[in-house]
């Protein structure tokens, strides 16, 4: 033992140079040191750039999240409180590419979700690189939950709702439609998007490297939600609308068509419909234009419709009344360069008969004699070419010209429709003067608690007597008798008009309109129809529009309790219409 | 067991003021034991936190640390004599493990480190942490010091050849670590400037070869990194930022025991091993990590105590190499963590989880008290 320590280990050398190698050493050692606790100080507590302050910020950063709680949104009822448009919760599923990019379970995950792994490898793949990706937009929350269930990594759920429409088409042009991130993008769900939308609330979390929630902080801000509203549309009757429109343009093989119920009274809106309609639960299969709302958005020209104004013009002037006779001999009349036809020599008629055979001859005959500025007041009046400030997007004004310089076309025009456009919309306003004993009320789409204040446009004895002569008009000689409803009386005009086309007038297509109101003895509403381009010989107001207008107002009128003054014997007993009456211009 | 009994007759002696404490009886250095004690200890409780609470971890580290502990006092227990005879045969089984390692070591991610002998399985590196030094100071103190050029030469050819084995695993962190430990070794045995200047020289001069031959790609990506982390935040960078961050976020106080997001919430890779530190730092805050940083400044103090009082060129040389060995190790898993130093797999000596480099660790400290306990023995 003794014998290998002597050998083996040696006694130390002398211990200066030794010890002044370990000084140095130890110095080194400390300088090291010191560094190091120059670096974590200037990490922990001085207050560098990217010193204590920064990092503790990107600490928090990375761990405190704060997530948005998805508001309701309000409910779009119609005027009984039927739901048009409800939002349901659903959960969309989403996902951290990178994470599940290279995970094992993707062929679990596909058929979860209902695609083929390729789809979905595919998918992952232009996501690559991303750290957010929707695997599936609202799913219904049942499936969605079984899905997460499963807890494959870097697959993720997020409450949303989904916006539903339960009346679909019918009401789709109306109602408007959201986007996939619940914005209104269409229609009243555009409009009111404010009202509906509420408020998304905030809550705080901590969530861990895997984006997984650890804890819940709590709710900073609850999520107010949206406000409902209330339409002034019926349901049944924009069903039983929707319907009778639908047929009348498939029937005429007509491009498209629009009708509008108006209440009598208040102005509101009981129905507006057109057609073609697209369902906003599905919109995969939308054409373009399927949910324009061509009653308020689309202009046409209204043609005969504006005889009963041109009427009301003649009646102020009083120069005229109902019963004034006017020679329309021979059947034509030369304005300018143009020609105007009535089907056949009417003969002398009375102004009544004019409105009633919707006579050319006789109409121009009034406005040369009263002039275009009284009618042109009258129709000013009456709201054409006036904005309805029902603020649904896209509403049209209309137009009603203001030339520097009237010809004498231009100025008789005027008295039939031409030269001016109106929408489906503005046209039933205007029709309400006479349905509200000579006041215009504004237009609303809005359920109303009373009847708006209206303004006096015609007195109430010169509104029932133009509605006397409208009621004439569905006689059994008029242009408008197939508008006729049993056990009711009404009144109203019909209008055919050249379609316009990008070279002016076309020859042989046509814009159907019918515009009434009924009961006539005591309106309670006002129904426009227009079907724009219907094919075939039977291309008039009177024999494509007016029956539509009859189907409605029938049901309009039942549901509103409106006692019948006729009774079905009375009208059964009534000789049925004679030879068709010519057309109308 | 048997040295203890032999050196019996010693005790009696005459000439021995006092009687040798149970410690020393022991071959105990107190001071260290205590240090290694608290160290461990501190490891623990951070480990708790860094492991996501985990009562197992703990439990599998503490058992860690009693293997250790044992390792240690047993290594102390053999004189040092014993180790320098012993030393040449450690360092040929040691080098002809490394060699079996290219033939038949396991290993994953395209290293092979690991020897698997039945269900057992080790890692040859690791023993030559404490084989190259032993066995450079054995070669060198038997022959005259400062040591002659020839010996020098001699001498870098033993912590030459394990390295370049290792090297080829490829563990480019640990043959630096064993290299150092044998240059540590050359620089107790009082080597002249001349060869410290000439090597320093030698390392710049050969710097940019390196680069551009020796270093794989990943290793280069490293310092790279080091240099500019953002540069890939989400991938090699990731590391440093997020350890900087819980560093940072710390404050002087931290964010209290168990309370560090970026540990608790898995921002931070490798929290419980290499990164521990910075789980430390973020929950106990810069008061926590001068604690630390003090705790091993005293075993370092201690160390060098040891060193100097080594009664023995031989014993000196060890306790030297393992105390700069112990301090490579804090200097580089913190520099790493504070993103002064690239990323290489090192971890916080005492507190990181794991078992391997612990042992190692701790019978390198057994081997410093057998050193400290030896002048007792030899002093007359």
């Amino acid at each position: 033992m003794k014998r290998v320590a002597t050998k083996s280990v040696k006694k130390a050398a002398p211990a200066t140079t030794g010890l002044w190698r370990l000084y140095l050493v130890a110095g080194l050692l400390l300088s090291l040191l010191a560094l190091l606790v120059g670096r974590v100080l200037s990490l922990q507590i001085l207050d560098t750039e990217r010193g204590y302050a920064f990092l503790q910020d990107q600490g928090e950063a990375r761990a405190l999240r704060s997530a948005e709680i998805p508001a309701y949104r309000g409910v779009i009822s119609d005027r009984r409180g039927e739901p048009l448009a409800v939002s349901t919760p659903v959960i969309s599923i989403w996902a951290d590419p990178r994470y599940l990019a290279d995970s094992d379970r993707l062929p679990e995950l596909a058929e979860a979700l209902g695609m083929p792994v390729a789809e979905l490898r595919e998918k992952l793949e232009r996501y690559a690189g991303k750290r957010f990706m929707y695997l599936a937009r609202h799913r219904a929350p049942d499936e969605a939950r079984a899905l997460l269930a499963k807890r494959i990594p870097g697959v993720y759920g997020e409450r949303e709702y989904q916006r539903f429409y339960p009346a679909g088409e019918v009401a789709a042009q109306l109602v408007g439609f959201t986007n996939l991130d619940g914005k209104g993008i269409a229609g009243i769900e555009m409009e009111y998007d404010d009202w509906l939308r509420g408020k998304p609330g905030s809550k705080q979390y901590i969530k861990d490297l895997k984006g997984n929630m650890v804890r819940d902080i709590g709710v900073v801000e609850p999520a107010a939600p949206g406000r409902d509203l209330r339409l002034s549309i019926d349901l049944r009757l924009q069903y039983l609308q929707h319907r009778e429109l639908r047929k009348a343009v498939l029937a005429s093989g007509a491009e498209s068509g629009s009708a509008v119920t108006l209440d009598a009274h208040t102005g509101e809106v009981l129905a507006i419909v057109n057609y073609p309609a697209g369902n906003p639960n599905n919109r995969r299969d939308l054409q373009p234009g399927d949910m324009r709302n061509r009653a308020i958005t689309d202009n046409y020209e209204p043609g005969s419709t504006m005889k009963s104004l041109t009427l009301v013009a003649a009646l102020e002037s009083g120069r005229y009344s109902p019963e004034t006779v006017i020679d329309t001999t021979p059947g034509y009349i030369r304005v300018g360069p143009k020609t105007y036809h009535d089907p056949r020599n009417y003969g002398p008629i009375t102004v009544s008969r004019i409105i009633e055979k919707s006579s050319q001859v006789g109409v121009t005959k009034i406005a040369q004699d009263i002039g275009h500025e009284p009618i042109r007041e009258v129709l000013r009046r009456f709201g054409i070419g006036q904005p309805m400030n029902t603020g649904f997007p896209g509403e049209s004004n209309g137009l009603l010209p203001s030339h520097k310089r009237w010809y004498a076309t231009d100025k008789v025009a005027l008295a039939f429709g031409y030269g001016i456009t109106t929408t489906p919309l503005q046209l039933a306003r205007a029709y309400s003067v006479f349905a509200s004993d000579g006041v215009l009320r504004p237009v609303s789409l809005l359920a109303q608690a009373a009847a708006p204040a209206g303004e006096r446009v015609i007195s109430p004895r010169l509104a029932r007597e133009v509605r006397g002569v409208l009621q004439s008009v569905t006689d059994d000689l008029g242009t408008g008798r197939r508008a006729r409803v049993p056990g009711y009386p009404v009144g109203g005009k019909t209008g055919t008009v050249f379609q316009l086309g990008p070279n002016g007038y076309k020859d042989d297509a046509y814009v159907a309109l019918f515009a009434g109101v009924a009961p006539v003895d005591a309106p309670r509403v006002v129904t426009v129809v227009v079907i724009n381009g219907p094919q075939g010989e039977h291309h008039g107001g009177g024999a494509v529009a007016a029956p539509v207008f009859s189907a409605v107002t029938q049901g309009a009128l039942r549901l509103l309790g409106v006692t019948p003054s006729e009774f079905p014997e009375e009208v059964a007993a009534r000789p049925a219409p004679a030879a068709r009456a010519g057309g109308d211009a | 067991m048997a040295d203890y009994v032999r050196q019996m007759p010693n005790q009696g002696s005459a000439d021995l003021a006092r009687r040798p404490s149970t410690a020393s009886r022991l071959h105990i250095d107190l001071p260290l034991l205590f240090l290694l004690l608290i160290l461990t200890g501190y490891g623990l409780v951070v480990l708790y936190s860094a492991s996501g609470q985990d009562f197992g971890a703990v439990i599998r580290q503490g058992r860690y640390f009693l293997v250790a502990y044992v390792v240690m006092f047993l290594a102390a227990q053999l004189s040092l004599q014993r180790y320098a005879r012993w030393a040449p045969w450690f360092y040929v089984a040691g080098v002809c493990t490394l060699v079996a390692v290219i033939f038949f070591g396991v290993g994953a991610k395209g290293a092979q480190r690991w020897l698997q002998i039945g269900g057992f399985r080790f890692q040859p590196s690791e023993i030559m942490k404490l084989v190259v030094p032993m066995a450079v100071a054995c070669f060198l103190a038997e022959r005259t010091l400062p040591p002659r050029f020839q010996h020098v030469i001699v001498a870098l050819v033993i912590l030459g050849l394990p390295a370049a084995l290792i090297l080829r695993q490829p563990d480019l962190g640990t043959a630096l670590l064993i290299a150092a430990s044998g240059l540590f070794v050359l620089f107790m045995a009082g080597i002249g400037w001349r060869y410290i200047f000439g090597a320093a020289l030698a390392v710049v001069a050969s710097a940019w070869p390196a680069w551009m031959f020796m270093l794989q790609d990943y290793q280069k990506q490293r310092i790279l990194t080091l240099l500019n982390p953002e540069s890939d935040k989400l991938g090699a960078g990731w590391n440093i930022i997020q350890s900087k961050t819980a560093i940072g976020s710390g404050g002087w106080t931290g964010k209290g025991w168990l309370s560090g997001t970026q540990s608790q919430l898995d921002f931070l890779p490798e929290s419980h091993t290499d990164f521990i530190i910075a789980v430390l730092a973020e929950e106990f805050g810069l008061r926590g990590v001068l604690t630390l940083m003090f705790l091993y400044s005293l075993v370092l103090w201690r160390g060098f105590v040891i060193g100097m009082s080594a009664q023995s060129s031989f014993g000196r040389m060890m306790a030297g190499s393992l105390t700069l060995t112990f301090f490579v190790y804090v200097f580089v898993n913190m520099g790493m963590v504070a993103g002064l130093l690239p990323v290489v797999g090192v971890p916080l000596p005492l507190v990181s989880a794991g078992g391997t480099a612990l042992v190692t660790l701790m019978a390198g400290f057994g081997v410093l008290m057998a050193v400290s306990t030896e002048k007792r023995m030899v002093v007359r």
